[in-house]
């Protein structure tokens, strides 16, 4: 079962107005693989902001290494900044254990030590299982453990869906 | 007998062992090649190391000698976090009569989760994966005549960065074949990945006729082997494995089957030049061409650490 319950375009446009207050100049757009990355590269485009943003991926630093093993797909960090000394804003399409951001926080350092890091998502849905909390939320919905919510592009446009686990 | 069931494979198809390239799914081979893409962009942060296994004990158990394959699964290894442990084995328990498996049993003991395995007897890794805990993964580094998969597959990693796509490729591997389990690997993955031509070139006494059976054209002319070729796979010419006359002399080998710039000039203008290492400068390659601008020699080496990281990730997330 598949249902469109969220606007992700005007979650989107919040977004995009929420984040403004947490840039500065030199402040580094930096998406979470994959939904994240979509919406950095579009908040860096609609702010018209100068340079390229990152792109930084879970995969390497994940808890769940040893039960789930290395999830395939290609996703690989790309930062085209230096971070040593930089504000860092990360971008996520959904807050939920923090346990991403953890790990996201890890390979960010692996690069340098950022001046800050601070989060910016399109929907906290709670269920947090670590000291995580986004500087600013779009949405705050709550969801069965059961359900997936999940960001998805078509074209330029976004959509969110919620799926049952298999 | 060895099990015709794929034991490096557990009931969800997934990798637990890496013994040979031979029946690896093709899906599993571009799994493989896709992480270590991940993995070479390793080297460009100011921490060379990422987590994944860290608190596991890698075992490199080389029962034949070789510094440099045994230095890059090392390298790969500690940048993966994990404990290494360099046994000298071919000067140590062997040496006092204990049996493979007895070795095996010991170093269990000591608590090691994966074994890196050189031997000499082809099918050897595979005995020890028959017979470690189910916890342990096996990684073959090369096995007698057998198989040497993660070569296989670094090869296969430098053809598909140089050339992209695998289906229109001409590849020739030339060499000392009958001894080489490096191009018995290379010919698995190639046929693997939908190579539409294959070709073994040597001369009669080193490329054995049967390889027509695994769908590889059989060159015994070097220009008909390397004409229009895209990837030039040279191969070592293994000196010490040599018995008997198979060769009249090194000297000879070149002069039919060393690849020179005059031979290259016979190949695709923008095709590269592979060798697996050590090379024999002047006995299968002129120094012109193991130096010039088609060899990806070099690259092969640094591609080789990527690839060991990602076979060792890989099966080391994997449960039998």
């Amino acid at each position: 079962m598949t249902t469109i319950l969220l606007d992700a375009e005007a979650l989107y446009a919040e977004l995009r107005s929420g984040v403004r207050a947490l840039l500065d100049p030199e402040t580094a757009l930096v998406g979470i693989w994959s939904g994240g990355a979509w919406l950095a590269e579009r908040l860096h485009r609609d702010l018209g902001r100068s340079g390229r943003p990152g792109v930084i991926s879970s995969r390497l630093h994940r808890d769940d290494f040893g039960s789930r093993g290395l999830a395939g797909g290609a996703d690989a960090t790309s930062l085209p900044f230096d971070v040593e000394g930089r504000p860092v804003l990360l971008i996520d399409d959904v807050l939920y254990t923090g346990r991403t951001v953890r790990a996201v926080l890890n390979e960010l350092f692996d690069y340098g030590r950022p001046a800050s890091v601070a989060l910016a998502v399109l929907v906290d849905r709670g269920g947090r299982e670590l000291p995580i909390a986004p500087a600013f939320a779009a949405a705050r919905v709550s969801l069965p453990p059961s359900q997936r919510l999940a960001l998805a592009k078509e074209g330029e446009r976004f959509t969110f869906s919620i799926e049952d686990d298999a | 007998m060895l099990s015709r069931r794929h034991p490096q494979l557990n009931r969800h198809g997934e990798l637990i062992h890496l013994l040979t390239i031979e029946g690896l799914p093709r899906e599993v081979v571009h799994h493989i090649l896709d992480t270590a893409g991940t993995f070479l962009s390793v080297n460009d942060r100011d921490v060379k190391k990422v987590p994944l296994l860290r608190g596991k004990s890698v075992f490199n158990l080389f029962f034949e000698n070789s510094t440099r394959t045994r230095t890059t699964f090392e390298i790969a290894a500690k940048r993966l976090s994990a404990d290494v442990i360099n046994l000298d084995i071919a000067r140590s328990s062997t040496a006092k009569g204990e049996s493979l498996l007895d070795t095996i049993a010991n170093l269990s003991a000591m608590h090691a989760d994966m074994f890196v395995v050189r031997h000499g007897e082809s099918g050897a890794p595979f005995l020890i994966a028959q017979h470690c805990a189910p916890h342990v993964h096996v990684v073959n580094a090369g096995d007698g005549r057998h198989a040497h998969p993660t070569q296989g597959l670094l090869d296969m990693y430098t053809i598909r960065h140089y050339k992209k796509d695998f289906t229109g490729l001409t590849v020739a591997v030339v060499g000392d074949i009958v001894h080489s389990r490096v191009a018995r690997s290379d010919i698995h993955a190639l046929s693997i990945l939908g190579v539409p031509e294959i070709r073994a070139v040597g001369p009669k006494t080193l490329v054995p006729g049967d390889l027509r059976e695994m769908g590889v054209r059989v060159c015994h002319d070097m220009a008909e082997g390397i004409r229009d070729a895209d990837v030039v796979i040279m191969l070592r010419l293994q000196n010490e494995r040599m018995s008997g006359a198979m060769l009249p002399s090194a000297g000879e080998f070149f002069k039919s089957y060393g690849l020179t710039p005059q031979k290259l000039e016979l190949a695709r203008p923008d095709c590269i030049v592979m060798h697996p290492g050590p090379i024999n400068r002047g006995v299968e390659i002129d120094s012109a061409v193991a130096d010039g601008a088609h060899s990806v020699i070099l690259p092969q080496v640094t591609f080789g650490i990527a690839v060991r990281m990602a076979v060792m990730s890989i099966i080391a997330g994997n449960e039998a």
